[in-house]
């Protein structure tokens, strides 16, 4: 292999947290020393990269990806996800066992691991099912699971309903040090709705969730893991009381983390108007209030990852009325961009954006990606940070289109993908 | 407990009792089954005596070895098999105790799936009760038996480490071991998943706690595992079979940790391939038959006992 040679780059390095203008050295898909702006000498036959002074930081990990094969391939093939995954920047994904088959017995694991490798596009790192089926009652084979290589263990997109079921389950992964991922939805207030309960939701007429569910699940889960002394992280988190009770937490020195997805903080209720059923999302799109909350908790280190909560569907799963719709949308390709705006706002420095989708969820999956370290395999994402463009949903990288930003102007666009030092993206449209 | 023992002679739980308290039970249990063995029976002890093993949980080995203990010592034994499923079993068991006393019953052998049952009946019986496994309360007769198989091996109860493997939560075994060998001066060590050893388990004296095997065994003197009860899986505290003899199993692997010669103990019935391996359970370090000798001697000891504390009060 050649070795690569990225010049007039501005260096992430999220760790450190710090950004510089510098040079990074890629051999045998290792990263092989990184030096400052205006060092001379290179490698003979090294291919070089000019990037033109934009930014290069370690390829994107989102922990939290649905992908639709097995079972559910008519809305993202494995391929067509990875497609979508490196056009975003992202070279590691953290996949939700709620395929059909749920991802419940070790083969199913190694088989997502496979894949993944054969491709070369992306890493996957599968969840394991907490409960056989992720139907919230019969513990699965977490200790198996995680011997095959499963990273946490999660009914992904459902929430354990039953309290001593869930006490059980965090008691023992905490026996086997795993790591649970918990929907945080009350499923009893959640069933059959289809907004956040409010004005908005009473005017269209549709079913409504109150924003409560969130944080009642949250207490409860709380409690649950500290008797247990489990360690717990809340997904896609959306409220702003969800995240008091998260900040409090952390205060009393619990191990408790959470991520939230941009729709949460680029977003409110008022996507939905018109009855656009690409905002129908799970948990639904919140008030103004929360999303400058989950803005806040983003600042102050509350939330310790920006997943994409990437859910495919078909576009006959969404046209239907707003309640019948399917809930959830892509997320991958637009991750970074919309990651950005929180940059361009001045919530956050671009090294904490990063670190938030690369080093932060690296060490809650226990993943040695998400560093420009020497010897790191040399996942990378190249991105100007200021290049605008408009998503369209129809020409989105990967099989499902059922983007939320649809028609959305984002700052901030990826030119590359690296994946063990070989290009998976180069920046074009699909 | 010891009060309960030494006034009432009763033998509800070994909770409290000191190893003053516990050592003539294995020294008379010891000599029991050296008599056992060279068939110098029946014996007289228990000449005149009626003893009454009363099941309210079926229970083979247990019961027949009360009844062995019984008949060994030369006294009528009884057993009766009570129905669980009466409508009120509070009542049912004070309406038994006043027929138990009509009979001039002398010692009452209880097992009961309620834990206090035995202590209850003891209320209001004139029989000595000894408990013989309530709920997951306690279970004296076992865990003495333990001790004696572990005394003719290793010569001592003080100073050993012995773990305790597997559903210890819900175990009258694992209560009653560790109640006894912490009063003897051991340690003991309760290894499993939190789901069945809870970390408030650590209350119960000298007693450290393990989820992992490989901490659990490491120079363990003793390596004793309990019977996982298949409702363990159905209630979500275990995933399955499979995955509990993969990570809390004892194999041969995880017995090497243990120090060599390590004895290996388990009250019975096993679950060959859940909690241990066919080859542990087979193998020269196993004295798993041997514990179910001991339990006919230690039995002896304690009904003689009991029925002569009776008679000197």
């Amino acid at each position: 292999m050649t070795d690569l040679v990225f010049e007039n780059v501005r260096l992430i390095d999220p760790e450190a947290g710090t950004e510089a203008p510098g040079r990074l050295l890629v051999r045998d898909g290792h990263i092989a020393g990184r030096d400052k702006a205006g060092a001379e000498g290179k490698p003979e036959n090294a291919e070089i990269i000019d990037g033109a002074g934009a930014v290069l930081s370690p390829g994107l990990i989102d922990m939290r990806v649905a992908i639709g094969e097995p079972g559910f391939e008519y809305r993202e093939t494995i391929a067509s996800c990875a497609r979508a995954a490196v056009s975003g920047g992202v070279t590691t994904i953290a996949a939700l066992p709620n395929s059909k088959p749920a991802i419940d017995e070790p083969a199913l694991v190694r088989l997502l691991r496979s894949r993944g490798e054969e491709m070369g596009l992306v890493t996957i790192l599968p969840y394991g099912a907490l409960t056989k089926g992720c139907n919230g009652e019969e513990m699965a084979e977490l200790g198996m699971l995680r011997e095959a290589g499963a990273v946490a263990f999660t009914d992904g997109i459902r929430a354990i309903a039953d309290t001593k079921r869930m006490r059980q389950l965090l008691a023992y992964a905490k026996g086997i040090d795993a790591l649970v991922v918990q929907h945080p939805e009350d499923p009893s207030l959640a069933k059959g709705g289809a907004a956040t309960a409010g004005a908005l939701a009473t005017r269209m007429g549709l079913p409504q969730i109150p924003a409560a569910a969130e944080a009642i699940l949250i207490a409860r889960d709380l409690r649950l893991a500290e008797m247990t002394g489990a360690r717990l992280h809340f997904g896609h988190v959306s409220t702003g009381e969800g995240l008091a009770l998260i900040r409090q937490a952390k205060a009393k020195g619990q191990a408790i983390t959470c991520d939230t997805a941009p729709p949460y903080f680029a977003l409110n209720e008022e996507a939905i108007g018109a009855f656009r059923t690409y905002a129908k999302l799970s948990p639904p799109l919140r008030c103004e209030e929360d999303r400058l909350a989950v803005c806040a908790a983003l600042a102050d280190g509350t939330i310790d990852a920006i997943a994409s909560d990437h859910a495919p569907w078909d576009a006959d799963d969404k046209r239907l009325p707003f309640a019948q719709a399917s809930a959830g949308g892509t997320g991958l390709t637009t991750l970074l961009g919309v990651g950005l705006s929180l940059v361009h706002d001045r919530h956050l420095t671009l090294p904490q954006l990063i670190a938030l989708m690369t080093s932060r969820p690296a060490s809650l999956l226990g993943s040695d990606a998400g560093t420009l370290n020497d010897g790191a395999s040399a996942d990378l994402c190249l991105f100007d940070p200021d290049a605008e463009w408009v998503v369209e949903a129809g020409s989105q990288p990967g099989r499902a289109q059922n983007t939320p930003f649809d028609g959305r102007r984002l700052k901030g666009r990826v030119r590359g993908t690296w994946k063990a030092g070989r290009q998976v993206y180069d920046g074009s449209p699909a | 407990m010891a009060e309960t023992l030494t006034r009432r002679h009763h033998l509800l739980g070994l909770e409290g009792m000191s190893a003053a308290e516990i050592t003539p039970f294995l020294d008379l249990a010891a000599n029991y089954a050296l008599l056992s063995r060279s068939r110098t029976g029946p014996r007289d002890a228990l000449r005149g005596r009626t003893v009454i093993n009363m099941f309210f949980e079926d229970s083979t080995r247990t019961r027949t070895s009360f009844e062995l203990a019984g008949k060994r010592l030369g006294a009528d034994v009884i057993n009766m098999t009570v129905a669980t499923s009466s409508v009120n079993k509070g009542e049912t068991l004070l309406d038994t105790a006043a027929t138990l006393n009509a009979m001039r019953c002398d010692l009452l052998v209880v097992r009961h799936g309620q834990s206090g049952a035995p202590a209850l009946l003891a209320q209001k019986v004139e029989a000595s009760v000894v408990n013989a496994g309530d709920g997951m309360h306690e279970h004296p007769t076992q865990a003495l038996l333990d001790a004696l198989t572990i005394k003719r091996h290793l010569g001592t109860l003080s100073g050993l480490t012995v773990a305790i493997c597997g559903d210890v939560g819900h175990s009258r075994v694992a209560r009653s071991n560790i109640h006894l060998l912490t009063a003897m001066g051991s340690k003991v060590r309760l290894v499993g998943p939190p789901t069945l050893v809870p970390a408030a388990m650590a209350s119960l004296g000298d007693v450290s706690i393990h989820h992992d095997m490989e901490s659990g065994l490491r120079d363990a003197d003793v390596v004793m595992t309990l019977r996982l009860q298949r409702e363990r899986m159905g209630a979500g505290l275990v995933p399955s079979a499979r995955e509990f003899f993969r990570f809390y199993g004892v194999d041969s692997r995880r017995l090497a940790l243990a120090k060599p010669g390590a004895l290996v103990m388990h009250p019975g019935p096993m679950n060959r391939g859940v909690e241990i391996a066919s080859d542990v359970a087979d193998s020269a370090q196993s004295v798993i038959q041997e514990q179910v000798e001991m339990g006919v001697a230690v039995r002896m000891a304690v009904l003689d006992r009991l029925s002569r504390m009776r008679t000197a009060s």
